[in-house]
């Protein structure tokens, strides 16, 4: 049985929504697949797999530890979605400074009652810049999209499993 | 007639017309951004880079000549192309999908055509000035691939000569010829040629949010 895990860094879940959206042919990957950590399966620590799937950038310590957690235990790591190619969306924070960005979004927005910035210690530290994950760790394969559509990762995975490089066809790469 | 060898096809071609011209008009695709028929070539974004007989070349500025071996579809030339269209992805900040232009943007398409699946590089997440001060039309600087398309066409078709480029290096940047440097002290349309022709979402005729549906688009 082929092992995979699944995880969304500084993602929407998006491109999970997508992974299911294979609707029949999910049921054909999971008789050969076992999920490890995955918000499929709500396991929150990983074990050794065969395949990741990180879906998002890095915006936070904690999305660099999953990653590195990733890396560490995956044989293959496939970055998953617009946001773990280029950061996406979150990466247009970067545009600010970290200090314009948390004031805007809980001191001075429009609506905000008992302006405070979040000091929480269960809260993980927001990074500078959000970034790609190929800047963090090395990257076997990408899947690019927003989200990557569901028979892109139908292709990914049948050519995994079967111990191939995949090749996604010009009509499956698409960045929106 | 005087002819060149593109990828082995013998293509004969007129005097004064360059190896894309000469590509073009014998249906044989080069790749291709800052090229556009009509206006002046200068080889400023090099995706149509190719190799005449052994050194490489941009076919947009390259003259035919007679006997000339041109290669254009080979590993090593796909491999040249994909560094510089990733390059030009990570010099900018382009978010697919929160880009009007999307679908319709010839660098996108280009990538697309090279199976580019990812940046390579680390991206630089540039901080240009966007300029929003005109009613109909934007520009977002941070998506400018400085392929001087607008500088061509403001000045040489619609005669206005709005559009420069300025600084060098990592500073380069999209200029706007007025006293303020604002687009709104200018007079700009938004049917000019200038607008039309930005290969990308660098500048954008406002009030027109994504306005054809996503497998509707030019290059979906």
């Amino acid at each position: 049985m082929i092992r995979l895990a699944t995880c969304s860094l500084a993602g929407c879940f998006g491109c999970h929504m997508s992974f299911l959206d294979m609707d029949e042919k999910f049921l054909g990957f999971v008789e050969r697949v076992e999920f490890d950590r995955s918000p499929f399966t709500d396991i929150k620590s990983i074990g050794k797999c065969d395949i990741g799937l990180v879906e998002g950038g890095l915006c936070n310590e904690e999305n660099l530890a999953v990653l590195k957690e990733f890396r560490e235990n995956c044989a293959i790591l496939v970055a998953v979605g617009a946001c773990a190619i280029n950061g996406g969306i979150p990466a247009m924070r970067n545009h600010f400074s970290m200090d314009e960005c948390l004031a805007e979004a809980y001191l001075d927005g429009i609506g905000i009652e008992n302006p405070q910035i979040p000091s929480d210690p269960e809260l993980p530290v927001l990074l500078q810049k959000v970034c790609p994950v190929h800047e963090a760790v090395r990257i076997d394969y990408f899947l690019p999209g927003c989200p990557p559509p569901a028979g892109a990762f139908e292709v990914l995975l049948e050519a995994l499993l079967k111990g191939e490089k995949p090749e996604l066809p010009r009509k499956l790469i698409h960045y929106d | 007639m005087k002819t060149v060898s593109l990828d082995g096809a013998v293509v004969p071609f007129a005097e004064g017309q360059t190896v894309m011209e000469c590509a073009l008009a014998a249906n044989i695709s080069i790749p291709h951004l800052c090229f556009l028929p009509g206006f002046l070539p200068h080889g400023s974004c090099r995706l149509c880079t190719v190799k005449i007989d052994g050194r490489l070349a941009s076919a947009c500025t390259q003259p035919a000549m007679a006997g000339q071996h041109v290669e254009i579809d080979t590993e090593e030339l796909r491999q040249v192309r994909l560094s510089l269209l990733r390059m030009l992805f990570v010099e900018g900040n382009h978010y697919c999908p929160a880009c009007e232009k999307s679908g319709s943007c010839r660098l996108q398409k280009a990538a697309y055509d090279e199976g580019m699946l990812d940046l390579h590089y680390r991206p630089w997440y540039p901080k240009r000035k966007m300029d929003a001060s005109h009613p109909d039309v934007l520009i977002d600087r941070d998506r400018c691939i400085f392929c001087e398309l607008c500088v061509k066409a403001s000045r040489d078709v619609d005669g206005k000569n709005i559009f420069g480029i300025s600084g060098r290096g990592i500073d380069t940047h999209l200029v706007v010829n007025s006293k303020s440097g604002l687009l709104a002290d200018t007079d700009i349309s938004a049917q000019d040629r200038a607008v039309e022709v930005c290969p990308v979402g660098a500048i954008l005729v406002k009030g027109r949010g994504f306005e054809i549906p996503i497998g509707k688009r030019l290059y979906d």
